[in-house]
């Protein structure tokens, strides 16, 4: 169970297009604006950054494939401001009202620009989940993949790694659950690990059996691997 | 709720992408939701302020200072908050060495996650379905795409960014640049290079060679 957005290991896309090192940052105009309005909008506080990525991957698969990347932002955001109730879909076609919103004591700045980009928003919390893994333990990914808590809900396990053997490399802390926060249903902090797992373990045929794939994945994606990680 | 229903908002709003964009502008500077001036500015901080020239320079300073590497590669954070390397996008920062024997790449598979207090906005290349899709399984097929080609006892690493931690590949300084400063060999490195879709080259001229 997944959506368009979950590309990693798809076949058939063709070769990548790589840039002139001298390319404009944003392709147009329009690109800068989209960037920049959804970033204002995320100051409002009405929803959080896992909220707004599932907000991108809920668009209905046409619309995931024919929208470019900006413009899966924008309209993305639209919908976004309309559930939580910022919006209404007579403002979207132009027949809202243009007094002064409640939420307008909230608004981005320019002064306060500078200080919101660089105070950023880490997700690294503490956390009452006990560290299950240590560096080197053999472990294997959830399968069936998907959300445990909201059906058809925001997840990070991709699915090319899901039901997958691999070995704890890192471990990141406790972080926010992106399953759990998408969705209104608290922070839910967790510990996080980079995981690393052999391409010969990931697909039937590697380029290089010994290449390797790395994920930072929360604990209960994981489940230890008795057989012991290849 | 997942929210998922036929009639998205997002419909009512025109259909070329840069009058939506236009449109939803207008109705929330209406409404005084967002400051213009405000969307300006973050526009000016990644198209003139933050961008792979941070990038590069944490990694000329790497190659010339080897405590500073040392710390870099065990606990970025706290290293790159002392040059003022922080903040959104960038809040769990882990640097990863390429070396001889392996090679090192960044991705973000699901969405378009990228290091951007080192990097700024990612370029689109780095966004698209071909190179999403691709590099954890073909690697070195986008290795090619790039012009690059790896010994054949170069393992690859690829890093698949699917949660808030932001990696910045370190890559492997050129032969023939002993005598660069900081400042020469940070020109030298490309926002590529940082990404491990490209290798740092050696400069063509040796500085000062000229007479």
């Amino acid at each position: 169970m997944s959506r368009l957005h979950d590309m990693g290991g798809r076949i058939g896309d063709g070769a990548v297009v790589p840039e002139a090192p001298d390319a404009p940052v944003f392709e147009t105009d329009w690109h800068a604006r989209a960037l920049a309005v959804t970033l204002a909008c995320g100051a409002l506080g009405r929803w959080n950054i896992d909220i707004s990525r599932h907000a991108r991957e809920r668009l209905s698969p046409k619309d995931y494939t024919r929208f470019s990347y900006y413009e899966k932002w924008v309209s993305a955001l639209a919908d976004l401001l309309v559930e939580t109730g910022v919006l209404t879909r007579a403002d979207l076609m132009g027949q809202g009202s243009d007094d002064l919103h409640a939420l307008a004591s909230k608004v981005l700045k320019a002064e306060a620009v500078a200080s919101v980009l660089a105070k950023g928003g880490p997700a690294n919390r503490d956390s009452a989940v006990p560290v299950q893994f240590q560096p080197g333990d053999a472990v294997t990914t959830r399968h069936p993949n998907g959300n445990t808590l909201v059906k058809g809900g925001h997840t990070r396990l991709p699915n090319y790694a899901a039901g997958t053997r691999g070995k704890i490399l890192l471990q990141h802390g406790a972080h926010v659950l992106p399953d759990s926060h998408a969705h209104g249903l608290g922070e839910a902090p967790e510990p996080l690990y980079a995981v690393v797992f052999k391409a010969a373990e990931l697909w039937i045929h590697p380029e290089n059996p010994e290449d390797e794939v790395v994920l930072d994945l929360w604990q209960s994606y994981l489940e230890p691997d008795l057989r012991g990680a290849s | 709720m997942p929210h998922d229903h036929a009639d998205h908002p997002h419909a009512l709003l025109p259909p070329d992408p840069a009058l939506r964009v236009k449109a939803l502008e207008t109705i929330l500077t209406r409404k005084g939701l967002i400051d213009p001036a405000a969307l300006d500015e973050i526009i000016d901080t990644y198209q003139n302020k933050i961008g792979p020239q941070n990038g590069a320079r944490v990694v000329a300073k790497a190659w010339t200072d080897p405590n500073f590497r040392q710390a870099l590669l065990q606990d970025a954070d706290p290293v790159l908050a002392e040059l003022g390397y922080y903040g959104r996008q960038g809040e769990h920062m882990v640097v990863v060495e390429n070396t001889a024997m392996l090679h090192n790449m960044v991705v973000c598979t699901l969405c378009s996650c990228y290091p951007w207090p080192l990097l700024g906005i990612p370029p689109g290349w780095y966004k698209s379905d071909a190179y999403r899709a691709r590099v954890v399984r073909e690697p070195r097929g986008v290795l090619a795409d790039f012009g690059v080609s790896l010994p054949v006892e170069s393992a690859v690493r690829v890093w698949d960014s699917t949660a808030e931690v932001r990696y910045m590949v370190l890559p492997m300084r050129p032969e023939g640049t002993e005598d660069m400063d900081e400042a020469a060999l940070a020109a030298l490195v490309s926002r590529d290079a940082m990404i491990g879709t490209a290798l740092v080259a050696a400069p063509k001229h040796s500085p000062g060679a000229d007479a």
